[in-house]
């Protein structure tokens, strides 16, 4: 199939129905709103439900209603309308359910602004909500990656039974790129024999739930939940790198960012400079081991956020005080330039060559 | 090639659509391209602005900083981007809504008066076309016949039938850069 040009949330929009998503539930925020505007538009033409709720705490729980069905379904928002889905989204994870979560990440806290930014980091990795539970947190840094990650994030989902995020921010959703909708191979995906349909007086009722009173089962079930983040540990991570091993400065960086420190890195290279990247695209997990091909004698690894510094604690452990640590970062819908991120290696390296 | 372009005037005057036009013909050149849109609460009869790179290289940052080109139809435009481009970078001013000169000296500035030619061909919507012949003219960034295949892409095919006066608005935009030589 040939390229076109989409704007980012159109593109999401595009590529759950080409991943089966049949169901959308969600409701406005900028800077995201194209997303529930193009479902709204084109889920009914595949025979899909477009719901916009009376809340995002209503849209989550609707998408728990139809991930319990079995459906594919997916919901999208952006900061503050992320935060009010925490809820349902810890129950999601607790009942151990599939589903996609598309987090466009404006400036917070509170309502915050709507430009870009990727201040829900912590939010994201560590579980937003109550509970000892983990997302998959897939970090787009181009509309053909978000695409295809979201195309293999409904999989995921499924394999896991866990949800999955898409944690992008304003600048991705509202551009534009070439995108390709290409064909894939079909997965094995378990059978879900797990969800409440009806019973049609052949089986047991299936019981999809987040409450276990008995406090040995809900142990046991935290303890099957943590194998199963293991495995994602083990067999999920995803990550891009530039020059790793031989560099002087490795930029640590993800999403947009990351494109914004790789212009850097080509301004660097033409004044002689030696820097590398390591672009984490899944979030959890995280790409730990990629910092420990860093050679010990690398003047620093700079990690770069539109944020406070939410990633680096990621990287610190990555580096575990092996290699020392710097941020630069801009916040508030405020984007860094390349030059800026530059002028942070330069002095790293003391203007050394 | 690295084309960096900041396209700017007020909401409704087509920018956003300009920006398209370039990035969808860059695509059908087998070229990377992005497109960035300013957004917020300010477009709105403010102020409206895209970012496009046309690039041999995959895109890096999308957000244009050192622009190569920037293209501005309206006074405040002017005032806000002259300051982006680099040293020999190119300023396609809208003459005849923007009175003043451009203040540097070290790039190459060309004023058109583009709401003119467009009241001339009969309609003042084709401003931006204009302003896109004459940096296609300088700039030979894409080939006019991308535009036409991209034109479709971007407008929608409805909007097919007004194909010929656009194209007449882009060679009007080349003369007007032609005939100053």
């Amino acid at each position: 199939m040939s390229k076109v040009l989409m704007k980012g949330n159109e593109a999401v929009g595009a590529a759950a129905i080409k991943a089966g998503c049949r169901f959308f539930f969600g409701y406005p925020i900028t800077p995201q709103n194209e997303i529930p505007e193009y479902m709204s538009r084109e889920l009914p033409k595949v025979g899909g439900v477009f719901v916009q709720a009376e809340s995002e705490i209503a849209a989550i729980n609707m998408v728990y209603g139809a991930a319990g069905c079995g459906a594919r379904v997916m919901t999208s928002s952006s900061s503050p309308g992320i935060a009010l889905k925490q809820e349902g989204i810890s129950y999601i994870a607790g009942a151990e359910l599939p589903c996609l979560i598309v987090n466009m990440m404006r400036g917070g806290p509170g309502l915050g602004g709507i430009q870009p930014s990727q201040t829900d980091y912590f939010q994201a990795t560590r579980g937003g909500g109550n509970g000892d539970y983990r997302l998959l947190v897939l970090a787009p840094a181009n509309i053909q990656e978000m695409v295809d990650l979201i195309i293999e994030g409904f999989d995921l989902a499924d394999e896991y039974r866990n949800p999955v995020m898409i944690l992008g921010d304003g600048m991705i959703g509202q551009m534009m790129e070439p995108v390709e909708f290409k064909e894939r191979k079909k997965r094995d995906l378990p059978e879900k024999d797990w969800i409440t349909t009806g019973t049609k007086g052949k089986r047991k009722p299936n019981i999809i739930n987040s409450l276990y009173l008995n406090p040995e089962e809900l142990e046991d079930h935290n303890i099957w939940l943590q194998e199963k983040y293991k495995k994602m540990k083990e067999k999920e991570v995803r990550v891009e790198s530039y020059n790793v091993e031989d560099s002087d400065v490795v930029i640590s960086a993800y999403g947009t960012t990351a494109r914004i420190a790789r212009t850097a890195i080509s301004k660097l290279e033409k004044e002689g400079y030696k820097v590398g990247l390591i672009r984490p695209i899944s979030l959890f997990p995280y790409p730990f081991e990629e910092f420990n091909k860093i050679k010990d004698d690398c003047k620093g690894v700079l990690t770069v956020e539109m944020n406070t510094g939410q990633m680096l604690d990621d990287v610190r452990i990555a580096l575990n005080g092996r290699i020392p640590s710097y941020f630069y970062g801009r916040t508030g819908g405020m984007v860094p330039t390349p030059e800026a991120i530059a002028n942070k290696v330069r002095e790293i390296l003391g203007g050394e060559k | 090639m690295d084309e960096r372009i900041i396209i700017a005037g007020f909401g409704g005057q087509g920018v956003m659509a300009m920006g398209q036009l370039l990035a969808y013909s860059g695509m059908i050149e087998d070229k990377w391209v992005s497109w960035l849109p300013s957004y917020g609460p300010e477009m709105r009869g403010g102020t409206a602005n895209c970012n496009v790179i046309i690039s041999t290289d995959p895109v890096g940052s999308p957000v244009v900083v050192e622009a190569t080109t920037a293209i501005v139809l309206n006074k405040p435009s002017l005032d806000k981007f002259e300051e982006s481009l680099v040293p020999g970078g190119k300023l396609f001013i809208n003459s005849s809504l923007i009175d003043r000169k451009s203040i540097r000296d070290d790039i190459d500035v060309y004023y058109i008066p583009a709401n003119e030619i467009a009241n001339e061909l009969g309609n003042s919507r084709v401003a931006n076309m204009v302003m896109l012949g004459a940096y296609l003219e300088v700039v030979q960034t894409v080939d006019i016949e991308s535009i036409e295949r991209a034109f479709p892409k971007v407008f929608g095919e409805s909007k097919i039938h007004l194909l010929p006066i656009n194209k007449k608005a882009f060679e009007r935009g080349a003369r007007a850069i032609k005939k100053k030589g």
